[in-house]
This record gives structure tokens, sequence and C-alpha cells, in this order.
């Protein structure tokens, strides 16, 4: 290997026959090329996929009751479900040690809330402390709604950013200020931002039981909202969300008298469900890339194997004169190999560091929605590199073997 | 390559001392070249026995065939067998690269053989920029290069035309005169009278073996 003269040999016949060399290269080099490149797209994919899906991919359970569509123990179809308190008290008695957050809300779509001579038309909803985790508000000034105003039933109210900004003009500081709801005065207490923005900082929420009073709901719930504790993988977290709704939509059906099969009186969203959904797409995507990837590299190895065999046969003649000459059939063996491990290596690592820069540089050009910073693993790179250095060695082993097993003469008279 | 299997040869029996010029005559299918194989341990023969400088050469596997061919023989053949992509100079250094000469005293042996051909100014010119009776002297330096004890040329003539194949008897005359055996291959008679004793094979036989008075090629030419 460390031959000098054999590297000298093998350095004057890759010179004296760029054709060939550079046929090998290319098509080692384009091999490496698309597969890293697919590669990275594939990873772009799935990364630019992933944040799209980032805000919602949370372990929230949210629950709403609706009109039953089925007739259950003589009772008609239609009835209204209204949840109440002590669905909610059980729900938390009952799975106190699986529970990380938890609230219900009474909601009122449209409060006219306003604030001398401004006024808007905003959501209104009387919730728990523990509401500003489960939709990850970030408090700007003030504080949230804590256990005290719940137990109190303060009229205290946290209002979201877009409300400030239409109620307090002039950068009024609107803590501590008084704001009308249907015309009863309300405190407010503190600004809330919302990832998910304007929309969701049109909200105005309260105490629950202020709420409940005030809007007269007396002890009726509209939603329940919950996020489980953390569990050690996805797979255990999936399954413990699943149970617990399905334990909830049941007591919830017994507990209203409504059909066991009625779709429509309960529902659970289970964001963890649709994050399964999610990881599934992608799963499907890496599938996919590298699946089309081994085929790529399938057809590198078969375009190596194809060219070495033409080299070999090419050099038949060759062959029997240095075999004439004195060459012993071992030199001849290494020689074709020499050169073939030489040429794929020198060009797969070329294609290599070509598609790594082109995925360097020209990469983040082609931030799309669904493509975000393509990268590629480097030792699936590496490795998938070594694969068709060994694939073009094969491939030109037993050729090579082949043809310092033919006779000299033999090999003289091909033509 | 068939499996049918033909003897061509049918008993041979004969030597050649040190420092002959010897030509094997016979019209084709006459066995010559076979013979010519098996001294230059292309071809293996399936009986008798084949003894080299007091070197019985029997039970030859590729490996030790092939450092016997680099060691005592030098080939010359009728379409010169030139690697196409080394210039003249690297062609006439190759058997030295096998026999592991370092590469600096390889290209100082195979200039000088090719001074020796006449052919130092062309040494860095591919095959097909020379002409045939070039090339042929290229082959005949590349046979000479490895020090050889035996020279055998199979037709090295067949592919010239009258002018350059005295050229090149002349040339390989020479050679001979220095004291070098050589053999040659060829159906020409004036190529066989330039020889020192002319063989004559038919169908696999020797049927006539003489001493002949050399004819100088220079005087042709």
């Amino acid at each position: 290997m460390f031959d000098i003269e054999r590297w000298q040999e093998i350095f004057e016949t890759i010179s004296k026959n760029k054709l060939r060399t550079f046929l090998t290269g290319i098509s080692v080099a384009s091999g490496i090329f698309i597969l890293v490149v697919l590669l990275g797209i594939g990873q772009g994919m799935q990364n630019g996929i992933s944040s799209e899906f980032k805000g919602d991919a949370e372990n929230i359970l949210y629950i709403w009751t609706g009109v039953t569509t089925k007739e259950h123990k003589g009772l008609n179809p239609g009835r209204n479900i209204i949840m109440r308190n002590e669905d909610f008290n059980y729900t938390v008695a009952a799975h106190e040690d699986e529970l990380e957050y938890k609230s219900s809300i009474y909601r009122i779509w449209n409060g006219i809330v306003n604030f001398g001579n401004e006024s808007g038309s905003y959501r209104v909803e009387g919730v728990m402390p523990d509401y500003q985790f489960l939709e990850n508000e970030a408090m700007l000034q003030g504080r949230y709604i804590n256990e005290q105003d719940l137990k109190n039933f303060e009229k205290y109210v946290v209002i979201g950013r877009k409300v400030r900004d239409d109620l307090f003009k002039d950068g009024k500081d609107p803590i501590g200020e008084y704001v009308q709801i249907s015309g009863i005065n309300f405190k407010v207490i503190g600004v809330f931002s919302d990832p998910a923005g304007e929309r969701e900082e049109s909200r105005v929420f309260l105490p629950l039981g202020t709420a409940q009073r005030v809007f007269g709901g007396y002890d009726e719930i509209r939603n329940l909202s919950f996020t489980l504790k953390e569990e050690k993988n996805f797979e255990a977290a999936l399954a413990s969300s699943e149970r617990f709704s399905a334990e909830l939509e049941a007591y919830l059906k017994e507990k209203h008298t409504i059909a066991p099969d009625d779709n429509s009186a309960v529902s659970i969203n289970n964001s963890l469900e649709n994050a399964k959904r999610f990881y599934d797409l992608m799963d499907m995507i890496r599938f996919f890339f590298w699946g089309v990837g081994i085929c790529t590299i399938i057809a590198g190895i078969v375009g190596v194997s194809n060219i070495m065999l033409i080299i070999v046969k090419e050099r038949t003649k060759e062959i029997g004169v240095r075999k004439a000459l004195g060459a012993q059939p071992l030199s001849i063996i290494g020689m074709v190999l020499h050169e073939s491990i030489f040429v794929t290596t020198i060009a797969g690592f070329a294609g290599l560091i070509f598609s790594l820069a082109l995925l360097e540089f020209v990469g983040p050009l082609i931030e799309t929605q669904y493509i975000s910073n393509p990268s590629v693993n480097f030792n699936v790179a590496i490795s998938t590199v070594f694969i068709l250095i060994v694939a073009g060695a094969l491939a030109g082993f037993f050729p090579a073997r082949r043809a310092a097993k033919i006779k000299p003469i033999v090999a003289l008279r091909d033509e | 390559m068939g499996s049918n299997s033909l003897h061509v040869l049918k008993g041979i029996n004969f030597s050649v001392q040190e420092g002959e010029l010897v030509s094997i005559m016979g019209s084709s299918g006459s066995g010559k070249s076979t013979l010519l194989n098996i001294l230059g341990m292309l071809d293996e023969a399936d009986s008798g026995s084949y003894t080299l400088d007091g070197l019985p050469i029997k039970n030859l596997n590729e490996k030790i065939a092939a450092r016997y061919r680099n060691k005592f023989l030098g080939f010359i053949f009728q379409s010169f067998n030139l690697i196409s992509y080394k210039s003249a100079l690297d062609n006439v250094a190759l058997p030295l690269y096998y026999q592991g000469v370092k590469r600096s005293e390889r290209i100082d042996i195979a200039m000088a053989y090719l001074e020796k051909v006449g052919l130092a100014k062309w040494s860095g010119h591919l095959p097909n920029e020379l002409s045939g009776g070039q090339k042929q002297r290229v082959a005949i330096a590349r046979a000479l290069a490895s020090n050889p004890k035996v020279l055998l040329a199979d037709e090295p003539t067949g592919a010239l035309d009258t002018k350059t194949s005295y050229e090149v008897m002349d040339l390989i005359q020479g050679i001979n005169d220095e004291g070098r055996t050589i053999l040659v291959v060829t159906h020409e008679h004036d190529i066989a009278q330039m020889t020192k004793r002319i063989v004559n094979l038919k169908d696999g036989l020797i049927i006539d073996d003489t001493r002949v008075d050399q004819i100088r090629a220079l005087s042709n030419v």
C-alpha cells in the first residue's frame, strides 16, 4: 500500500487515462452527492414540518360537551349536555397522581369590555390559576389569577396584550385600573402574552367562581383542560393520556346518561394523539428518503461495478503484456484494485465535500415553510462513501482476478 | 478455448546453444507459435521436459512462471504489444518495474537501451506517435531491458515492410553478435536466411534443422 513505486505506477496510469478515471469518479461522486443532498432535504423537511407543528404538540387534553344524538335509557336525543363543578372535582380527585395542570373553564364568547370611552368585544373566560400554564401565557405585567382570588370570588381580571392595547391608549398603565364587563367593574391585575399571537391575546380571564356568579353560570362549566405528568418516553405518555381520556369519557357519559357510542355529546381533544400522527408522518418521510437513498447507493454500486468491468476488459491485453514481462497475478490484481480504490475514494470524498458545502451554503437560502435547515448526519455520509469504495473494490476484484488468471498468450491475442 | 484437445506438437527434440540465432519456420498450423509459447512459459507442454540454462522448467504456477519470464526471457511480438498510454521510455522500463528496480535506476537503464536501438530522441513519445519500425525497436529495447538469457521473437517483422524488416533484423543480428541467444519465429525465407540456423516445422514435427550462412541484413537495405 505504501509502496512508492506502486503509487507512481498508479498515478501514471491515472494521469494517462483521464476519461476512464473521470467516468469512474463521476459515477461515485454523483452517487454520494445525490444521496447526501437527498438526505439533507429529508432532514430539512423533517425540521420544517416539526417546527410547523411545534406550537400544538403539547400534551394538553381539552374536553367539551355538546348535544346528544342518541337515545339512551329512555332519554331523547338532542339534550344539551352541561358539565358541572362536581365533574371537575371528581376527575381531579380520581386522578390526582396523574394530573399536572388542571382547570375548568366558564366562557362568554362575546363579552363587551370597556374602559372609559374605549370598548371592545372579547372572549371572557373564568378560569383557574393552572390555566396560565395550560395555555402557555407569559405575564407582561402584574400577575395571573391565584388560588386566593378564586376562593374569595375576587372581581379581578387578567387581560391580553391586544386588549390592553385596544383599551388603554397612550401607554397608560392598566394595572389597578377598573374595566367594565357587561357594566360590572373588574380590577386589572395583570397583562399576558400568548405564543400563538394576537388572536389568543384578545382574551380576558377572571376567576372561575367569579365568572360563574357574575354571568349566571351557577356551577356550570364549559370545558375541562388537563395536562398529565411527564412520562419517561413518548409511548408511555401517549398510553397514559389515552387511558386517562378513555376513563374520563366513560365517567362523563355515565354521569350525564349519554350512550357510550354517542360521539358528539362529549369530545376530547388529545394533543398527544395529534403528536403521534405527526411522529408517524416524520417516520414516513424518513423512511421514504432512506429508501430513495439506498436505491441511489445501489445505482451507484451498479455504476461503479459496470465501469470496473469495462476497465478490466479494456485492459486485458495490457495485462497480458504485463504478465509476459513478468508481472505476477497478485500484482495485476493489486494494480487494478489500487487504482479503483484510489479513484473511488478521491471521487467519493469530493462528492461528499461538494454536497456538504452545498447544504451548508445554499441550504439556509431555501428556507421555505416545509423545509428548514437541511443538514445531514456526517457519519451516515462517511459510511456511504466507504460502502461505495468497498463496492468499487469488490466490483474491480472479480474481473481483475479473472484477468490475472488468463494465460498471457490468450490475453495477448485479445484484440 | 474449446474442450476439444488438439495435438499441435507431436515430439519436438531440439536444443539451442548459448549465443545462437535460430529461426523457426513453418506454414501456419505447423506449431511454431506453440513451440515459442512453451519456450516462453506462456503455455505449457502436456508432456516432455524443458531445461533453460540448466534449470528444469516444470510444474510452473503463475507466480513462478512470471518470475522466470521476467528473469530469463525477453519477448518481441508481431503486433509490438506496447502499452499505449505509456511513453517509449516507460514501456522499456516496465520489465524493470517488475524486477523491483528503483525508478531512477529504471529510467537510466531504459534510456541506455533506447539509445542502443537508436530512439533516445523519441523516449518521451507515446507508441501511436511512432512508426511501425520504431515501435518494434522500442519493443526490442523492452525485451532487452531485463537483460534476459533468451530473446523470443514471434514474427517480429510480420507487420513491417521489407526495408523496415531488414532494419529490425539488423538490430537483432547486432544483439546476437553481442552473444545473446535469440529465437525468431517467421515464415519469411529472407528473414530466416538472416539467422544462423533454420528449424523447419511441419505438422508438429521438425522436418529439417540446418545451419545456414548468415546473410547480414544491412547488405540488403
